[in-house]
């Protein structure tokens, strides 16, 4: 019989195979587990390896410096401040009440910033920095760095803001920049950076792209929270080209001041034969900072409300009859025409009578001009004879020459925001009102009434091209990243010379001999920068019949929105033309009373910085 | 009869059982410990705290549980193999109650000082309990159906509570490893594959009753790129870690998956990932070559051993050993479902550090008292 042990050893053996059938599984089974390590580890290794790297690693893009804006002369008008703000980590803070009161120990920090903090924290992860305040001085910056130890989870972060060192001095021109908006977005990474500015207006705008330079890349390490561990590499990016303007900073503040005085005018000061813009205000301005850091509802609807249009860049964007400035141009087109010779003479009683329609010549009241020819009839603005002219010559012969001359139609100035103006057509009227063109259409428009609408930039230009008989393009930028832009000289406008030397003839009366209409107000007595020129003084309102009865014709006792526009254009120096300027009072009344004198002092002031700058007085800043 | 010669007497002294203990097996466990701290060490960025240090803690008195349990004679443990198996079915049911009536799952009864696990515990007690069952048959016996179903209860009821929590890897982790000690035992093979069978027939009534989450994971397992930010997330990025180890590894606390904290739960389950990130395949091999060598040690107790009972223990053991090395090193490189099975000895965590450290305990029982020959009977 055998014994336990004995059937125990069958067991025991039953067992040794057993547990080699079970070997072989758990070894087969391992060798599976080896066989997905090669294939994970040795044959894809390269794909996640990959795959680890998008885990890890996230571009950022450093937004580059912005292009400065310079004068002629390397005056800056726009560059890049740096802002220091104080952000808390909070993470690294215990208390948000407690951090914040420590702050406001050493600087000030408002309720409101408080509660903005408190939210902005409750929102953010706890990594990310807040800023508590930014725009700090130099003095709250230190006193901050001073108290570190007892501001835990408090940094000063430094950014760049643009910054205008002439505020609103020049700000129609140079423009501003404010946050990117969701129409703006081209695709360019860099307008999705949260800090991003482009320029919104004026040169900003214009010239963005040069201004903006390209994004810089920071290579990051993050976690798999998003929290940046290190750097990897860095790549600075190109920073913004400097854009340099035509502009002379110190007569556009020159003109800003004698602008001042005025509710609302514009000056646009421009070199010939290059139309270089060297001034071009509008006034009222604005402030261009507010829009960096986002206008507040209440500004912006101030600025959009302003009375005298802040925002309005008057210089190139206002529309105005041109009144009496556009008698050259009446002048031209009936020369040219040949059906007018200069001194053939018209009488002037005062009025004009066409139909059943009265016309007024301004000097009514003192019984007319009595005959004048051509020069006559410009210096002392005789209304009743470019009635006689401009219904003579036809409304299609001048609406040519004012196209001829740069009207109705934008001066394609390298700003954006220009306007056309209008020079009316037969075409034109019949297009819009329906009506044909009447005959008496044209007798206002002799003398720059009725539809026609121009810009003070284009009056500058029809002034540079009467003055010299090129065909002068304006423009504002001189340079673009040190290269100075393609210019060519102005073509002839083939224009007879003969002509031109009337209406200059004209023009030099006006300003500069008895009888003129701007020899009381607007003379150039320096020998050598006497200029020329030509007033107006454009309707606003139309006097009726009534107010001639009530004798109610003086527009100063009006509501100011309803007197005349004051206008003048001149050029200097007489016989060799170097500046043109053209002024516009908005309701100033008197062309040559107010808008005159500020020409004037626009014009010498040029040329006196002419002198100085051939002189070898250095006003140019180093760059 | 007469004893042979050099065999040692059934009651060993204590300095003679210390002397006896299979110490290279010791050292192997050791090894792959310091490993896990190591490991944990790096997933903390570098840190003692918070994982590394209470790790080697837990390891410490895991050590003195193992040194225990291996002392205690073979027998002690055959008398004692029911008692403790009711004791580990006492307290699942306990949790099973407490679960139900504080509502959620729960797999913890708090002792205050202690939080015991009772399917870690039950873990042990069904090896033992299926080692003394077995060990108490012939091979007639064990060829009797009838015979089966004991057994089968032993392992059925523990299952069932044990999904109930639910947890699925444990269950698994016990119903395979008792499979295997049947095996061992002299089961029939044709009756495990007529039980295969019917499991697999049973797979589309068992999906009914898995749980929502339990699903996802499965759903997850077969497409994890369908939701790589949600259900599939983790395999994903394990699989990541994983695969841009290379051959070499990126280094000791180098890993980008890990420092970088892509890796969910890299502590527990998934720290596999992280020694296969820093250390690469290389790592990975060296890992597992300590496992094979722990198994290794395991089935050549198992085949020394004299009695039934020790060699069943340690089969049973070595089996549930390998099935937390498979299940887990499987589930990270996307072969199985994500369960929820630690890496042995490696993993972050206490209970089952300790269930693995008294485990070999057992093994080393059964070791030291090797040539102690129970009667059939004995119990």
């Amino acid at each position: 019989m055998p014994s336990w042990k004995d059937k125990d050893q069958d067991r025991g053996r039953l067992f040794g195979r057993r547990a080699a059938l079970l070997a072989g599984g758990k070894l087969l089974l391992l060798s599976t587990l080896v066989g997905r390590m090669y294939y994970l580890q040795v044959v894809e290794a390269e794909k996640y390896q990959k795959l680890a790297d998008d885990n890890r690693i996230n571009l950022r893009l450093l937004a580059p410096p912005r292009g400065v804006i310079y004068d002629r002369n390397g005056e800056v008008l726009a560059h890049n401040q740096q802002n220091y703000r104080v952000v808390v980590v909070p993470e690294q803070i215990s208390d948000v009440t407690l951090a914040l009161d420590a702050l406001s120990e050493v600087v000030e920090v408002p309720d409101f910033v408080r509660r903005r903090v408190m939210r902005d924290i409750r929102r953010k992860r706890a990594f990310v920095p807040v800023t508590i305040r930014d725009n700090l001085t130099w003095e709250e910056v230190s006193r901050i760095e001073l108290n570190a130890t007892s501001l835990p989870g408090m940094q000063i972060e430094v950014g760049l803001t643009r910054a205008y060192p002439f505020g609103p001095g020049v700000v129609h021109a140079a423009g501003y920049v404010a946050a990117v908006a969701e129409q703006d977005l081209t695709g360019d990474p860099l307008l999705e950076l949260p800090d991003m500015r482009i320029g919104k207006s004026g040169i900003e705008r214009q010239h963005d792209q040069v201004l903006r330079g390209s994004a810089g890349t920071s290579q990051v390490e993050v976690n798999a929270l998003g929290r940046v561990i290190r750097e990897l590499s860095r790549d600075e990016g190109r920073p913004g080209k400097a854009v340099t303007l035509t502009l002379d900073m110190g007569l556009q503040s020159f003109a800003n001041s004698r602008l001042a005085t005025q509710e609302s005018a514009t000056c646009v000061c421009m070199s010939v034969p290059e139309g270089e813009i060297l001034a071009l205000a509008s006034h009222p301005a604005y402030d261009p900072i507010p829009f960096g850091r986002g206008l507040t509802s209440a500004e912006w609807q101030e600025l959009l409300h302003h009375p005298y249009g802040a925002l309005n860049n008057k210089a190139i964007a206002g529309q105005y009859p041109p009144g009496s400035t556009f008698k050259m141009t009446v002048a031209l087109a009936a020369l040219e025409s040949g059906m007018i010779s200069p001194s053939q003479r018209f009488s002037c009683p005062g009025h004009f009578e066409f139909g059943d329609q009265r016309f007024f010549c301004h000097a009514h009241k003192l019984g007319g001009h009595g005959a004048v020819d051509m020069e006559m009839a410009i210096a002392k603005s005789c209304d009743v004879y470019f009635y006689n002219v401009a219904l003579k010559v036809g409304i299609d012969r001048v609406a040519a020459m004012a196209r001829r001359l740069g009207l109705g139609s934008p001066t394609e100035i390298d700003m954006p925001g220009e306007r056309g103006g209008l020079i009316p057509s037969r075409e034109w009227k019949k297009a819009t009102t329906g009506d044909i063109w009447h005959q008496g259409e044209t007798v206002n428009l002799g003398i720059g009434q009725g539809y026609i609408l121009t810009t003070p930039l284009q009056l500058a230009v029809m002034t540079a091209r009467v003055a010299t008989g090129l065909n002068v393009k304006p423009r504002l930028t001189r340079a673009l990243g040190g290269m100075p832009v393609d210019y060519k000289p102005p073509e002839p406008l083939g224009l007879s010379p003969q002509h031109l030397a009337v209406v200059q003839a004209g023009m030099h009366w006006v300003v500069n001999r008895q009888g003129g209409t701007a020899f009381n107000y607007a003379r150039i007595k320096e020998p050598g920068f006497e200029m020329a020129g030509k007033s107006g003084t454009a309707q606003v309102k139309r006097i009726t019949a009534r107010d001639r009865e009530m004798k109610n014709t003086d527009s100063k006792k009006w509501e100011w929105k309803f007197r005349e526009h004051a206008l003048f254009v001149s050029y200097a120096p007489i016989h060799a033309p170097r500046y043109v300027c053209a002024v516009i009072v908005e309701h100033g009344v008197g062309g040559s009373g107010v808008a005159g004198p500020i020409c004037r002092d626009v014009l010498l002031e040029a040329q006196r910085r002419d002198i100085m700058r051939s002189g070898g007085m250095k006003i140019a800043k180093a760059d | 009869m007469v004893q042979e010669i050099g065999r040692p007497a059934p009651d060993l002294s204590l300095f003679r059982k210390l002397l006896l203990m299979n110490w290279g097996l010791i050292a192997i466990v050791l090894a792959i410990a310091a490993i896990g701290v190591a490991i944990l060490y790096s997933a903390a960025g570098g840190q003692w705290n918070p994982w590394a240090s209470r790790q080697v803690a837990r390891l410490g008195v895991g050590l003195v549980v193992m040194v225990a349990v291996a002392l205690v004679d073979v027998r002690l443990w055959l008398r004692y193999a029911y008692l403790i198996f009711g004791l580990a079915l006492g307290l699942l049911i306990i949790v099973d109650v407490m679960g139900r009536v504080g509502g959620g799952a729960q797999r913890w009864i708090d002792f205050g000082v202690l939080q015991l696990q009772p399917s870690e515990l039950m873990k042990l007690a069904l090896v033992l309990a299926l080692a003394r069952y077995f060990h108490g048959l012939t091979l007639e016996q064990v060829g009797k159906p009838l015979m089966l179903i004991p057994p089968l209860l032993l392992i059925g009821l523990p299952v069932v509570l044990v999904l109930r929590q639910p947890n699925l890897g444990t269950a698994m982790l016990l119903a395979i490893g008792s499979a295997a000690l049947m095996l061992a035992a002299g089961v029939r093979i044709w009756k495990f594959l007529l039980v295969g069978g019917a499991a697999a027939a049973a797979i589309p009534v068992a999906w009914s009753f898995l749980k929502d989450y339990q699903k996802r994971r499965v759903y997850t397992f077969l497409d994890p790129s369908q939701d790589p930010l949600g259900a599939g997330y983790n395999i994903l990025q394990s699989k990541i870690a994983l695969g841009s180890g290379g051959i070499f590894g990126k280094g000791f606390l180098n890993g980008t998956q890990g420092q970088l904290r892509f890796l969910p739960e890299m502590q527990t389950d998934f720290i596999f990932t992280v020694l296969a990130e820093e250390f690469g395949m290389v790592g990975c091999l060296v890992l597992l070559g300590l496992y094979v060598l722990v198994l290794t040690y395991g089935f050549a107790i198992a085949l020394r051993a004299r009695s039934q009972f020790g060699r069943l223990v340690a089969i049973g053991v070595t089996t549930q050993m390998f099935l937390y090395v498979f299940i887990n090193m499987a589930m990270v490189m996307g072969l199985v479902p994500v369960v929820g099975i630690p890496l042995p000895l490696v993993s972050y965590g206490g209970t089952a550090m300790l269930t693995l450290l008294a485990g070999a305990g057992l093994l080393i029982s059964v070791s030291v008292h090797r040539d102690v020959e129970i009667p059939r009977w004995h119990g």
